[in-house]
Formats: structure tokens, C-alpha cells, sequence
């Protein structure tokens, strides 16, 4: 089952966990079913159909830019952590 | 002293290649040594207008009204414009480059509130600049004036003035209460950092400060448009990103991108503060209003005050070690400015600060912070040198403590394939530890450095590698070269690096590839030029394009040869069947044959090359000398060298123009240049004169090593090469400076003032 990993400032939703498992095959999968666990989650992470503008979302340790239809294994790490502003590119 | 032996490369990358790695002559060099090539003020057309734009005098006012009646009425003005011109509605949608539309509409032309001295205001089009200049001074604007934040600790004051009613602090997803200036507030952590503080042996905590900087690109901002009768839009200007200009246009204008034509001018500098629009969008709102093209040129004073800085910020770093030197624990608070809209890079830095240690236990809290200055904008790895000078500093002091030679500290600690960054993701193979065993084994890190108040000080910092999307289409012509079509405007010798990936696949010379960088309209999307990532990702795009041209020629050869295309190889830029030796054809034969046997052949490639961090990234570390004045404080650098892995250097006199390009930017930003404010926020030194760049007489020759440590996810082991080496200059210069002085520098810039006062505070 994949591991989801809360950053700091949203570990009040998870009862102060910093990993959380949940299934999942992409990562649109992963929130919901982490939002059915945890409840707010998906709002703090979700606009729309997309993750949010300012989150990014890091699979088994590689940013991703496929956002909520990235695939996800069984063995997966996910993070969230914030999008580089800036216009780092 | 000027250096002049150089020491080898470090070359781990074992491929063998027939282009790569050659420096050939560069396509675009011989219009620019001339003068012919076409730079956005060199733009004209049949009726242009010349546009003005007017800007606030004060670095924070609301706005009452704004009459335009006069100029209106002045004359050879067409067209006056304000931010009333623009369309409301969408302004909380984010565009693909990550500013709300809102924002950027309010940047473009202030709406209610002027929120930085050089804030536009409103523009005019006219016959001629000087009527255009003229009409500025006719618009009437009445401002209630209110005071300015400038720095990161004004602005998280208690009881500061705030800058946007609205804003409300961002922390893991949720909303604060009260209006504040700190948009955002994140915290990454790995391991338990409390713990790690308790077992180290020795625990060092700092608190730097760095100064508003500028990109200092040579070229002005420069825009034409014409808004057709047909309700197309044209843009002509100078750009990191034509792709990301039509689309901030579209959103600001309300139109949709497919109406939107935007052509590269050949750009004048950039380091990331061409990636934003300004005038584009107010050109096209006036050739709205004229039925005219117009043209606005900014003035050196416009682009200080006017466009986006790099930020100032306040960082705090706190490491421990044990009595061995292993980092047990760091915690970095990194306060960046935003400038007058949300969106700095503090995001960036907060990633960067710790990333060349495999420290256990780390925490990092960012802040993101609205000040009364432009909205900060990218440079070269932008938030990371302001977080590498705090931790650097801090490690060297580390080092000098427990009596550890600084390079030995940092191979001890190194981050390498499979450590993990405290904000999640984990490193491919990189090339940390390799740039550092350079630096020690480099000549100039164990010369003698002889002679009173000199000292010599390393560093070492990061930068990732964007992917991104790019596009590049390949045609075939009959004379056996080949034309490339490429979206990514040519900032730092980009044509030659990507036409030597397409070669390289073709067997045929560099100089066979014709390189061009096309508009909006004439090659598919591609991302910014920024982010390191152009001879990454175009490179890759280049490399598909000129696979699927090679499958393409093979099957030619297969129905000339009427073989099985599966026996026929092409090699070094020979088609050759493997069965029969007879049939046997050079690139240059069969391109000749491809008008009479099925037409020509075009190939394309599109690819994503992924998020920040695709490709691992790339380290650059500095080895300084220094000698400073000790009765002026003034710093002169002695000898500079600067080691970094390009994965594979593509052509390396540009991977080497790149390292010493952004070094000299690095020692800029580290001895002289800042924003140097008034109290009412007003830039005391918006001209270069004031404004204290360094030149050629002002350093030595840099020194350059390239590391090869080939990147795992590229065809060629390419690392984005743009921005790394910006990093460590500042910190390795503060470490120079401790040796020389005994002194910890703690601000930037270390000009000779801060210098004298750090030394008389000792």
C-alpha cells in the first residue's frame, strides 16, 4: 500500500501522523481515499480537478508533472511540498 | 593574479561521442558580432506608435482616481490606457506559469493600490516618444499615500502596514485569520531534529540577511504588438519564453492563446527576469485602442524599478555536529520577499539549503513575504544562493571549529544517490560528492597563499534541473543538412547545444544542423527558457526529432534498396544494409534522393522532461582567494575557480561560459550590488552607474573545472549547467574573508562598509 507522507503543517488532519498508508493507483486515487480517512485533506490539496497551484506532488522521490494522474505503486512514497513560485523556471 | 592553466576536466562520463563534446563555431555568432542580429528595439513597422508608461512615485498609495483627460487631449497622443481597460472576471484563476490572473493584471497596471515606486500606472501611445513622454506628465493620478514595508522583518511586524486587505497567511492549506503580509508559511521536516541537536557535540546558529539584487541583463525590456483588425494579436519582444508571453497575454487581455502570436527577438540577457510580461500586455491594449503597432522600450531606470528583482530575505540556520564533523541535525527559517504579489522563491530555497548534506535530522520553515518593492522574479537558481551563503557560512565556521579541513567536512556529510531531501525527494546519481574530491584535488586549493589580510575560502551549492516541455521538428533538406525548429529562445548558446544533440543522432556535422528559434505559431509548445533546463529538455526533443528523422531514412533506404528496413542500420551518418555490403548510401546520398522517392522527411519530437529535479540537478562549488583592505574594508578577489557537473558538456566553451558567467553574477551579488532604499522605498541607485555590477577589471580570469557525472535520465547524461554556479560565490567569498579578517560576515552585499563594520564590531 503506498505511503503518503504529511507535511508538518497538515499533520492536525492525521492526528499528528507523519505517514499515513492508503490505497491508491494514481495519485487522484490516493487523496480520495486519504480524504475518506482523513476528512479535509482533499480540500487542503485540491482546486477543481487539480491539485492546488502552490502544492506539488513528489512520487517515490521524483516531482512529478502529471499532478493527480500520476501513477502510484504499491510500494510508493508520496509527498506533497510547495510548488517553487518565484518563476524558478 | 590571473590564472591561465587550467586543470583537466573531470570526465567520468564513458560514452564515446562524435559531436558532442566539440566546441564548433556557434550558428547564431556571426549576425551578433556584426550587428545584424535582430534585437527587439530593432523592431519596426509600417505606422508604429511609441508607447510611455507613467509610474507611481510612491512605493505605497492608494489610488482615488486617475483622470486621462489631458493627454488624451495632447498632441500626437492615440490612446491612453489604465487598468479600467482591462477585463474583470478570472482573476483567481492560475495560470501554467503560476501567477493568479488577478495579479498579474494589477502588475501590469495598478488597479486601487500602487504597491512599489516604478508601479505602472498607465501608458500612452503616441506619433513619437518625446509626445508620448509628454502626455505622462498630463495624466493626473490622486494617491493617498501610505507607508511602505521593505524588508521581510518590517513586513512580519506587529502593526505593519499591509499591503493586500485580502491576503491572508497560507499554512499547510488552510487559511489564516487577519490580514497579514506573510502569504505562505511551510515546514519541511525529516528525522526528529530536536533530537539531533541534543546528541551533537558542537551547535552553531546564525542569522544572515541579504539585499534586493537585480539580474542586470543588458538588453531592456522591449515590446511591439499589433492588434489586427482581424483580432489577431502580434507580439514582438524580447523573452525567456514566448510560449509563457501568450499566455500571460491571453490572460490578462481575456482572449484566447490561439488568437496570440508571439516571435522572439533575439534577447540581451535574461537569468529569469525575462520570463514575466510587463509592457507586452499594455502594448496590445494600446494597438487595441489605435489600430496601430506600438512599441515600448523600457529605460535602465523602468527596469530596476520597474521589473522583478531577485529577493532580499532574512535566514536563520542551525546545525550541529558531532566532535567528527557528521551533521546530526539543521533547522533552516528562510523569510524571502515576494516583492508586491505573493510567488517568491522561497519555495526554491527551502529546497536547496540543506540539499548537498545527508544530514538525518532536518527541519525548514519558509516564509512568503509581501513587501512595497517589484514582484521578485527569478535569477539563476533563484532563492538558493541567499540559502547556500547562510548554510555554507555556517558549516565552514563549523569546520574551523572542530578543526576540520572545510572541503573533508563537506565529502563527509555529502548528499549523494539515494539521500533524501528533507522536503521528500530523493537524489538520483549526482555529482556532489565528485565536484568536492575536484576542488581538493584542484591546484589552486593547495597553492600557497602568501601576503598580508588574504584568505581563501569554498563553498558549495545546488540547483536543479527543470524538465519541461519542449519541442523541436527536424527537416531534411536535399543537400544533406538539416533545418531544426526549436521555441527556446537562445539565452547562453542554446542553438549550438541542441543542433550537437541532433547531429550527434544524424552522424552529420554540427554545423549541418540549421538551428532556428521559431514563434508561437511555427513550432509546438515549449516552457520557458529558465530552470537550467533548455540543453536538457530541448536537447532531448531535439534528440527524438532526429530519432524519428533516422527511422524515417532508413525506411526510405529500405523502398530505394526494396529491403527489409529491419536489415538496415544507420550509423555516423551512413545508411547501410547489414546483409548485403554493396548497398551502402551517406546521409548527404539519400537526403538527395528523398525529393524523387516520396518527398521530403520531417521529423518531430515532444517530450516532458518532468518536474524541478529532473536529472538530479547540478553542484558547483568556488575555491576564492581574497585580499581585503583593512583600512577600507574594500575586498578584491584574487583568484577565483569554479568546479561543476554538467553531466555531459554538451559544447563545452558554453558549459565554461555559463560557470564563469554566473560566478562573476555570484561575486556581484556577494561584494557590491543591492537595492539600496530610501526609507519611503524609493531605489536610491536604479542606473548602472550607481547600481555596481562587476566588470572584466574587476576580476580575475575564472577559473573553470567541468565534472561529468552523466545524468541518469537524459540520452546523453546532460545537466542543466545555467544556474548552479551562481550559488556558492557569496559564501565562499565570506569564508575568504573570515580567513583574511577573522571576521563571519552575516550580510550581503560584504561592500566595504559592511566589511569595516564587521570588523570594528569584532
Amino acid at each position: 500500500m503506498p505511503t503518503v507522507h504529511i507535511p508538518s503543517l497538515m499533520q492536525k488532519l492525521t492526528d499528528g501522523r507523519s505517514t499515513v498508508q492508503v490505497e491508491g493507483a494514481t495519485v487522484r486515487q490516493v487523496i480520495n481515499n486519504l480524504d475518506e480517512a482523513h476528512p479535509g485533506m482533499k480540500e487542503r490539496l485540491v482546486a477543481g480537478h487539480k491539485i492546488k497551484p502552490n502544492i506539488s506532488v513528489a512520487v517515490d522521490g521524483v516531482v512529478s508533472a502529471m499532478g493527480m494522474l500520476e501513477k502510484v505503486g504499491e510500494d510508493s512514497e508520496v509527498f506533497f511540498l510547495p510548488a517553487i513560485g518565484g518563476g524558478a523556471a | 593574479m590571473t590564472t591561465t592553466e587550467y586543470d583537466p576536466n573531470v570526465v567520468l562520463s564513458t560514452k564515446e561521442y562524435d559531436v558532442i563534446g566539440t566546441r564548433p563555431l556557434r550558428p547564431d555568432g556571426a549576425d551578433k558580432v556584426t550587428g545584424r542580429a535582430q534585437y527587439g528595439a530593432d523592431f519596426t513597422a509600417t505606422g508604429l506608435l511609441h508607447g510611455k508608461v507613467l509610474r507611481s512615485p510612491h512605493a505605497h498609495a492608494r489610488i482615488r482616481s486617475i483622470d486621462t483627460s489631458k493627454a488624451e487631449a495632447a498632441p500626437g497622443v492615440l490612446a491612453v490606457v489604465t487598468n479600467a481597460d482591462l477585463p474583470k472576471g478570472g482573476e483567481d484563476v492560475v495560470g501554467g506559469e503560476g501567477v493568479a490572473v488577478g495579479d498579474l493584471r494589477r502588475n501590469v497596471l495598478a488597479a486601487d493600490k500602487a504597491l512599489y515606486k516604478g508601479h505602472a500606472v498607465a501608458a500612452v501611445a503616441a506619433a513619437s516618444p518625446h509626445d508620448a513622454e509628454e502626455a505622462l506628465s498630463l495624466i493626473e493620478v490622486d494617491y493617498e499615500v501610505l507607508s511602505p514595508v521593505l524588508t521581510v522583518q518590517e513586513a512580519m511586524a506587529d502593526g505593519a502596514p499591509i499591503l493586500h486587505e485580502d491576503m491572508r497567511t497560507m499554512a499547510g492549506g488552510e487559511a489564516g485569520d487577519e490580514p497579514s503580509n506573510v502569504a505562505e508559511h511551510f515546514r519541511h521536516d525529516l528525522g526528529d531534529v530536536e533530537k539531533g541537536f541534543a546528541e551533537s557535540d558542537i551547535v552553531i546558529e546564525r542569522e544572515f540577511d541579504t539585499a534586493t539584487v537585480h539580474q542586470g541583463y543588458i538588453e531592456p525590456q522591449v515590446a511591439t504588438a499589433l492588434w489586427n483588425t482581424d483580432g489577431r494579436v502580434h507580439v514582438w519582444c524580447s523573452t525567456q519564453g514566448s510560449f509563457w508571453v501568450r499566455d500571460e497575454v491571453s490572460n490578462v487581455l481575456g482572449i484566447p492563446e490561439s488568437l496570440i502570436k508571439v516571435t522572439p527577438m533575439e534577447i540581451g540577457g535574461g537569468f529569469g527576469g525575462k520570463i514575466p510580461s510587463y509592457v507586452e500586455p499594455v502594448c496590445a491594449m494600446l494597438s487595441q485602442k489605435t489600430g496601430q503597432p506600438v512599441k515600448i522600450v523600457m529605460t535602465r531606470q523602468e527596469v530596476f524599478e520597474g521589473t522583478g528583482p531577485t529577493p532580499g530575505s532574512n535566514v536563520r540556520v542551525k546545525v550541529g555536529a558531532d566532535a567528527q564533523g557528521n551533521i546530526k541535525a539543521a533547522h533552516a527559517y528562510l523569510a524571502y520577499e515576494a516583492g508586491a504579489f505573493k510567488g517568491s522563491p522561497v519555495a526554491a530555497g527551502s529546497q536547496c539549503v540543506f540539499a548537498a548534506y545527508a544530514a538525518p535530522n532536518q527541519a525548514i520553515d519558509g516564509y512568503d513575504v509581501v513587501v512595497n518593492k517589484p514582484k521578485t522574479q527569478a535569477y539563476r537558481a533563484p532563492g538558493a544562493t541567499n540559502a547556500a551563503f547562510a548554510m555554507e557560512t555556517v558549516v565552514s565556521e563549523i569546520a574551523e571549529k572542530l578543526g576540520i579541513d572545510p572541503v573533508d567536512i563537506r565529502l563527509k556529510n555529502a548528499a549523494r544517490e539515494g539521500t533524501r531531501r528533507a522536503d521528500g525527494p530523493t537524489f538520483p546519481r549526482i555529482g556532489c560528492e565528485e565536484v568536492l574530491q575536484a576542488m581538493r584535488d584542484h591546484p589552486h586549493y593547495s597553492a600557497p597563499l602568501e601576503g598580508p589580510n588574504r584568505g581563501r575560502g569554498i563553498s558549495i551549492g545546488y540547483w536543479f534541473n527543470v524538465g519541461f516541455k519542449s519541442t523541436c521538428t527536424i527537416s531534411v533538406n536535399h543537400d544533406g543538412a538539416v533545418s531544426l525548429i526549436e521555441g527556446s529562445t537562445d539565452i547562453g548558446g542554446s542553438r549550438a547545444s541542441v543542433a550537437m544533440q541532433a547531429a550527434e543522432v544524424l552522424g552529420i556535422r554540427a554545423e549541418d544542423v540549421r538551428p532556428t528559434v521559431a514563434d508561437t505559431d511555427s513550432v509546438g509548445y515549449t516552457d520557458v527558457t529558465g530552470g537550467s533546463r533548455v540543453a536538457y529538455a530541448t536537447g532531448w526533443a531535439a534528440h527524438d526529432a532526429a530519432q524519428d528523422v533516422k527511422r524515417q531514412m532508413i525506411e526510405r533506404a529500405s523502398q530505394i534498396w526494396d529491403i527489409d528496413a529491419a536489415s538496415i542500420e544507420m550509423e555516423k551518418g551512413v545508411i547501410r544494409s547489414t546483409t548485403d555490403s554493396e548497398l551502402r548510401m551517406t546521409f548527404k546520398e539519400l537526403a538527395a534522393e528523398l525529393a524523387s522517392t516520396g518527398g521530403t522527411i520531417i521529423g518531430s519530437g515532444s517530450i516532458d522532461g518532468g518536474g524541478m529535479g529532473a536529472g538530479g540537478g547540478s553542484f558547483a562549488g568556488n575555491i576564492v582567494d581574497v585580499e581585503v583592505d583593512p583600512d577600507t574594508g574594500k575586498v578584491t578577489v584574487l583568484r577565483f575557480t569554479c568546479v561543476q557537473d554538467a553531466g555531459k558538456a554538451i559544447h563545452p566553451s558554453y558549459v565554461e561560459g555559463q560557470m564563469q558567467g554566473g560566478s562573476v553574477q555570484g561575486i556581484g551579488w556577494g561584494l557590491n550590488e543591492e537595492y539600496f532604499m530610501r526609507g519611503n522605498g524609493e531605489m536610491a541607485n536604479s542606473s548602472l552607474l550607481d547600481y555596481r555590477m562587476p566588470t572584466s577589471l574587476d576580476l580575475p580570469m575564472i577559473d573553470t573545472v567541468i565534472v561529468e557525472v552523466p545524468s541518469p535520465s537524459h540520452p546523453f547524461g546532460v545537466r542543466g549547467v545555467g544556474e548552479a554556479n551562481i550559488v556558492p560565490p557569496p559564501a565562499a567569498i565570506a569564508h575568504a574573508i573570515h580567513n583574511a579578517t577573522g571576521v563571519w560576515m552575516e550580510k550581503l552585499p560584504m561592500n566595504p562598509g559592511a566589511v569595516m563594520e564587521a570588523v570594528w564590531s569584532k
